[in-house]
């Protein structure tokens, strides 16, 4: 049966606590360029006090449907790769920003060592070698980033995206985010 | 609403600061030297007899010259420069800048060739043939110029217009307002120079109402703005009381639109051949236009409101 | 000239070198598309464990080409089951410090002028030993003083034992955990010990106080917290700040500082009031119940709203829903406790209230540790002190407590403090300036010493005032002594040499036995190097060294944790029972049950604030405030100032001030306000482990407020001797009207 993936990430913004090991992790394990950071924190409180509410998520790269990062790309350099995540091919890079410019979430960044534009990979060079997880989601203390495929019914995301109220960043974007938040 | 986020990289937080001066430049030439093709273009199709002063005639080189500059900058903004010979590896035709690199490639030629049947030269041997060949497409090289031209004008704005994330950009009218845009500063360029008082006459009628369209598109773009979603009102903001309100004011639209416009009125009304002011005058606000357009896009965005943490 | 000039330079100058530069690289849009490696998986993956705080979290270090790449979690490891927090997984930023110390040194100038000459190991450890046998001749080994803390530190403290001092301390007690440890033995006969034994990950009922889980970033604590929530529990936080733990709860309890203790009486009294208790728990295994039911009468919730601020209704509620959860309902006895100086008696309540649910010893509640038994090394025994630590104004004050204070040992080196005063100090991992309150005495105090020696792998503030710096090696460039703490299921961990030490630094093993050398204690160093020493203790367990240091650790079989499971109810009180009463306390003139005093808590002075403090999770104090990795996701402290108390200074967000305390000491350094909902118009807030003055660590220095140098004041628990840190109160001094500093 061949069966065609569509990565994406469910993160659990009930149980993160933004604490950061996500960034970290991801900046060893992808020798991000220093004072970047291709992963972040954002939170939101909402009321005054005493009466307040807070949420908090780790946020990336949405490795959109409908990419407008790989839309604006004139060299192809930006492409959606395995399981429609979206990549970029320093090969092919000239720099132009074009995607940067062009992404709603401004995920991306220029690598001042090479002048090519840097994001989250999915950890793709991971997964690619058939490691089942990403470096945030591996280190992560309150296990609230799950990876996965969701063409795969059995697959964790799938699951929970099926049984937990979800939402995605900006849907008005009209980039189709495949990164979904859980409530 | 209290909102904090981590991340701080350079060039993209607090806002982007990822197009500068140059790419400002490149769009200004690129409109420059498509509105002297569209004008030179259109006066030879207009009356393919006319017989134009050298210095015209001249002048039409200037728009495959101005677009090289102009490409130069776009070069030096690329941060991997040595990549630059990729955006002829490939067509993305979803991407208008991909649309642009390739623009640029077919202008070229034809600007040279237009440009080359307009100046007189004793040609010989090689060359003499190729001088035939050219001029007897004269009329379809003009046809062509104006095509390109408008080709070339209406991308300048695309390319912005296309970026969706960016609300201060991301408006139909950006096509048409920098394809005028740079129509005018290509009349008032070509104003610069030692022309003849009929061509002079000529071409301030031209910029004079090309202005006056440009205020009209400018009013469009603005009000659109004003009357889209949440982020559009935050865009246009920078203009309505925004940091950006006084340059806008000033430089794009008083130095750049209504001086010029009364000043060519009034020379048109008491029928006195264009001086220069009022093209100089275009001219700063053609490019105030791009470079605050580009700067001030780059702090519009889906995320507002953020603090740094 | 930044990046960018440089490349548009170069590149305006080789245009056509450009263009041809393109053409080598497979351009034609033919090439595939590849993911690119960033290369870090490690050609050697050592495991070892975590020395970024006191947690110890197994971690597998990957090395390639010799270099620390990255560190990730060891799935074997049980404290970090293949996650750790961000710091440890910022270990690098430690390993790679530009400013790390690298060579032992000797002042040349004045104390506390931070100026050193570098020396060999021979010279400096010469030294250290000469000055030590000065000060033993003249004075005895007791007047020498062991501060430490971290996991290296044991080497020190088998040093100073075989010498012969008593006078070891390390802040953890009586700065951190003491009162907590002593209020649950005096009730249930045990410690909470580290890893406490909370069984959060199966509670279904929560009680924080203060416990900022999720900034305070204990691994497993973190863990089994977002498992709870996970899971549902009821979650009940009580803070005066809008923490993130409290962000998760079902009911945030925005208390007014120093009240906790009212509180947790008004909840003793809604639970036996209303017969809500766990009754056969509490008849077989407690004492004193009848005293407390009388004693807590009169703490209604209306009683304790008056002090607390929290409404009696929300009182109500939340005791009812610790009680229908019970016995899975925790309430946490916290970590660093050591707030007001009733601190005992505060965690003691908390545990009496665990009590009453019934909580202790089972499922969700607290489970019973089980320990790997692994045999001490054999060395000569130490004799016994010549005398009783210098720690207490009298040998009789803090009768309960049962470590050496290691304010104490400060004070007994100014002289006529103490029964004795101290001359000589090693401080091994411990920043004391910035650990100790009130730091004008801690250098009033070091001012007076003979001779004071550092053992650091930073150039921290304490170093600066040393007479000789030893530059110890980080934990991923030594080994260790093994780690096998009571768990939810028994192990032994190894720290073992991931890369060698960078510089001229050195192993803090290796430090203690050359030391022990030249004092003449060779005997009680018997071993090789302190993997020699680890496999001979493995060895004497039956367990083979090479298993450990292949992954790390080795787990003992799963043992029964809950009294449901079997495990024997022993409490190890007098009464031997759980004491609700305690004729201990009574015997030594304290209240035998927690009471509350309404003249203990002071109240902050017209338009002074009280300072309260706590952790950001990339940092652990300011043992990373340094380290750049990071400090890419948080490089200073801000000043947590509640809207409308910014309003009536007129402090806007990110503007910078100076804060000034009640004794009228200001801040060395300025930090940002950070205007927010989340903290009580009462309190500001900061983390703890800025405004670092060490002149050598040239990250750190001078960004943000010290904590530490505006508690002038602290309020000693009277029972246990730990320093009550939160009554100091603080005032605001906008930084542009401080001269010689520019408003930015
Ligand atoms: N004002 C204030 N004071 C407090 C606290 C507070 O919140 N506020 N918290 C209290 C608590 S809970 C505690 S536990 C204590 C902590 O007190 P400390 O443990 O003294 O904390 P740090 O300031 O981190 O100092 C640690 C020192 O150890 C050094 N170090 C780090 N790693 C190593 C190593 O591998 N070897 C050696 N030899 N040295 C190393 C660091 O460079 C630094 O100088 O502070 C207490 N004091
Ligand atoms: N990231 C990180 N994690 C750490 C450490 C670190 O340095 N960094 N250090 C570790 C160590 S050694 C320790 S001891 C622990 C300490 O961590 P905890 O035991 O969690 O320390 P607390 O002092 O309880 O935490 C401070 C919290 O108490 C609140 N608070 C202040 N005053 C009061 C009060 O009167 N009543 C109540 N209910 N709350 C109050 C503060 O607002 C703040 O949210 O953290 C450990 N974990
Ligand atoms: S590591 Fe996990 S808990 Fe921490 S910030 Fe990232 S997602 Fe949230
Ligand atoms: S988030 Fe931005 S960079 Fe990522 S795929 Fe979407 S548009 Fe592209
Ligand atoms: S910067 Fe690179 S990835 Fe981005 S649009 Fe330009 S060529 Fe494509
Ligand atoms: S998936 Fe990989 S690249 Fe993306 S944020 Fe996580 S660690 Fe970074
Ligand atoms: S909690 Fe974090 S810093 Fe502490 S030992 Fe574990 S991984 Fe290291
Ligand atoms: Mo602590």
């Amino acid at each position: 049966m061949s069966r065609r993936s569509r990565y994406v990430m469910v993160i659990d913004a009930r149980t993160c606590v933004g604490c950061s090991g996500c960034v970290i992790a991801c900046r060893t394990e992808n020798n991000v360029a220093p004072g970047h950071s291709r992963d972040w924190i954002f939170t939101e409180t909402a009321g005054s006090f005493p009466k307040l509410r807070m949420t908090i998520r780790s946020e990336r790269c949405n490795h959109c449907k409908n990419a407008a990062c790989v839309r604006a790309c004139p060299t192809g350099a930006s492409w959606y790769g395995p399981g429609g995540s979206v990549q970029v091919n320093a090969d092919k890079c000239t720099g132009c920003k074009a995607c940067i410019a062009g992404c709603p979430y401004d995920a991306r960044f220029v690598d001042p060592r090479t002048g090519t534009v840097d994001k989250c990979t999915f950890c793709m060079h991971r997964i690619d070698r058939g490691m089942p997880t990403t470096a945030c989601q591996d280190t992560c203390p309150t296990q609230s980033i799950h990876f996965g495929d969701l063409n795969d019914a059995a697959s964790e995301v799938s699951k929970l995206l099926a049984t937990r109220e979800w939402y995605t960043l900006r849907p008005e974007a009209g980039t189709q985010p495949m990164v979904y938040y859980l409530k | 609403m209290e909102t904090t986020t981590t991340r701080a990289n350079p060039l993209i937080d607090p806002q982007l600061h990822i197009w500068h001066g140059e790419v400002a430049l490149y769009l200004f030439l690129g409109g420059l030297a498509a509105g002297i093709m569209i004008i030179t273009g259109a006066m030879r199709l207009r009356d393919r007899n006319a017989a134009w002063s050298s210095h015209l005639a001249l002048l039409s080189w200037c728009a495959p010259l101005l677009l090289s500059l102009g490409m130069f900058f776009l070069w030096l903004d690329l941060e991997n420069p040595f990549n630059a010979l990729r955006f002829y590896a490939t067509f993305s035709w979803h991407s208008p800048m991909s649309w642009g690199a390739w623009i640029l490639l077919l202008v070229f030629p034809v600007s040279i060739l237009f440009a080359w049947t307009q100046t007189r030269r004793s040609a010989s041997g090689r060359l003499a043939r190729f001088d035939a060949w050219a001029r007897e497409r004269e009329a379809p090289l003009a046809a062509w110029n104006v095509a390109g031209g408008v080709a070339l004008g209406l991308y300048t704005g695309i390319l912005l217009a296309s970026l969706a994330a960016r609300p201060l950009w991301n408006s139909a009218l950006l096509g048409p307002l920098f394809l005028v845009s740079g129509a005018s500063t290509g009349a008032a360029f070509l104003l610069l120079f030692r022309l003849r008082d009929d061509e002079r006459l000529a071409l301030g009628r031209l910029d004079l109402f090309l202005v006056a369209i440009e205020i009209v598109v400018v009013g469009l773009w603005l009000a659109s703005l004003a009357s889209g979603g949440r982020e559009s009102r935050a865009a246009v903001a920078l203009f309505l009381g925004g940091p950006y309100t006084v340059s806008f004011w000033t430089l794009v639209f008083a130095v750049g639109l209504a001086t010029p416009l009364a000043a060519e009125w009034l020379e048109r009304r008491h029928g006195v051949v264009p001086g220069r002011v009022a093209p100089v005058l275009v001219l700063i606000g053609g490019l105030a236009l791009r470079w605050i357009l580009v700067s001030a896009g780059q702090s519009t965005g889906w995320a507002i409101d953020v603090a740094l943490h | 000239m930044n990046r960018r000039d440089f490349i548009r330079i170069g590149a305006t100058s080789a245009a056509g070198v450009a263009f041809l530069g393109g053409l080598p690289t497979k351009w034609y849009g033919l090439d595939a598309d590849v993911l690119a490696d960033p290369g870090t998986g490690g050609d050697r993956v050592v495991p070892t464990f975590c020395e970024l705080c006191f947690w110890k979290c197994g971690v597998l270090a990957h090395v390639r080409d010799g270099r620390v790449t990255k560190i990730t979690g060891n799935p074997k490891h049980p404290l970090s089951r293949g996650r750790i927090c961000p710091r440890g997984a910022g270990g690098t930023g430690l390993l790679y410090d530009p400013d790390r110390l690298q060579k032992p040194l000797v002042r040349v100038g004045q104390r506390g002028q931070q100026t050193f000459e570098e020396v060999s190991w021979e010279t400096a450890l010469d030294e250290v030993a000469e000055r030590f046998e000065r000060i033993r001749q003249r004075h005895g080994a007791s007047a020498l003083a062991l501060f430490y803390h971290g996991y290296g530190g044991n080497w020190m403290k088998h040093l100073f034992k075989a010498y012969g001092s008593p006078n070891i301390a390390a802040p953890s007690y009586a700065q951190c955990r003491g009162p907590r440890d002593v209020g649950f033995e005096l009730t249930f006969g045990h410690p909470v010990g580290s890893p406490e034994n909370t069984d959060m990950a199966h509670s279904r009922c929560l009680v924080l106080l203060g416990y900022h889980l999720g900034e305070n970033m204990h691994n497993t604590q973190v863990q089994d917290f977002a498992a709870a929530i996970r899971s549902g529990a009821d979650l009940i936080v009580v803070d005066p700040r809008f923490s993130v733990a409290a962000s998760k709860a079902r009911t945030w309890l925005p208390i007014k500082p120093g009240t906790d203790l009212a509180l947790l009486l008004a909840w003793m009294n809604v639970i036996i009031s209303e017969g809500r208790h766990d009754r056969d728990y509490v008849e077989r295994y407690t004492y004193g119940f009848e005293q407390l039911r009388e004693h807590v009468q009169s703490f209604t919730p209306e009683w304790a709203y008056a002090r607390t601020g929290i409404e009696p209704h929300v009182i109500r509620d939340t005791a009812r829903r610790m009680a229908a959860a019970r016995p899975a309902t925790l309430v946490h006895p916290g970590r660093h406790v050591t707030w007001y100086g009733n601190d005992t008696q505060r965690t003691r309540a908390i545990a009496m209230l665990n009590a009453l649910l019934g909580s202790w010893g089972r499922r969700g509640g607290f489970y019973m540790p089980a320990s790997m038994e692994i045999p001490k090394y054999t060395s000569p025994g130490y004799l016994p002190p010549e005398r009783k630590a210098a720690d207490r104004p009298q040998a009789s004050d803090y009768p309960l407590g049962d470590n050496v204070l290691a304010q104490g040992l400060c004070d007994a080196s100014i002289t006529g403090l103490r029964d004795y005063d101290l001359k000589g100090w090693m401080v091994y991992g411990s920043n004391l300036p910035t650990t100790l309150p009130d730091p004008r005495k801690t250098y009033k105090a070091i001012q007076e010493l003979d001779f004071l020696v550092s053992v650091d792998v930073l150039p921290s503030e304490i170093c600066g005032w040393s007479d000789v710096v030893l530059p110890e090696a980080t934990y991923l460039e030594r080994c260790d002594e093994l780690h096998a703490p009571g768990f939810r299921e028994p192990f032994v961990a190894v720290r073992q040499e991931v890369v060698p030490p960078l510089y001229d630094s050195k192993p803090g093993w290796w430090i203690a036995r050359e030391l022990g050398t030249r004092l003449g204690l060779t005997a009680f160093f018997p071993w090789k190097d302190s993997m020699e020493y680890a496999k001979d203790r493995l060895h004497a367990a039956g367990h083979a060294c090479d298993v450990l240091q292949r992954d790390g650790v080795i787990q003992g079989e799963q043992q029964p944790i809950y009294f449901e499971e079997g495990v024997a109810p022993e409490f190890w009180t007098d009464s031997g029972r759980i004491e609700l009463y305690s004729n201990e306390l009574a015997q030594h003139g304290f209240d035998p049950m927690p009471t509350w005093h309404d003249d203990e808590l002071e109240e902050p002075p017209a338009g002074y604030y009280r300072l309260l403090f706590g952790r950001a999770p990339t940092h652990t104090f300011g043992r990373t405030t340094n380290n750049r990795l990071l400090s890419e996701v948080y490089k200073e402290n801000e000043v947590w100032v509640n809207p409308s108390v910014a309003r009536r200074w007129g402090l806007a967000n990110g503007e910078r001030v100076h804060l000034q305390n009640q004794d009228g000491v200001r801040s060395e350094f300025s930090a940002p306000v950070r205007v927010t909902s989340r903290i009580r118009p009462d309190a500001v807030f900061l983390v703890h482990g800025y405004g670092r003055n060490a002149m050598k660590l040239r990250f750190a220095y001078g960004r943000g407020i010290d904590t530490t140098g505006l508690i002038t004041r602290y309020k000693v628990d009277p029972i246990m001797g730990g320093t009550g840190m939160n009554v100091n109160f603080v005032t605001f001094v906008k930084a542009a009207l401080v001269s010689g500093e520019a408003a930015s």
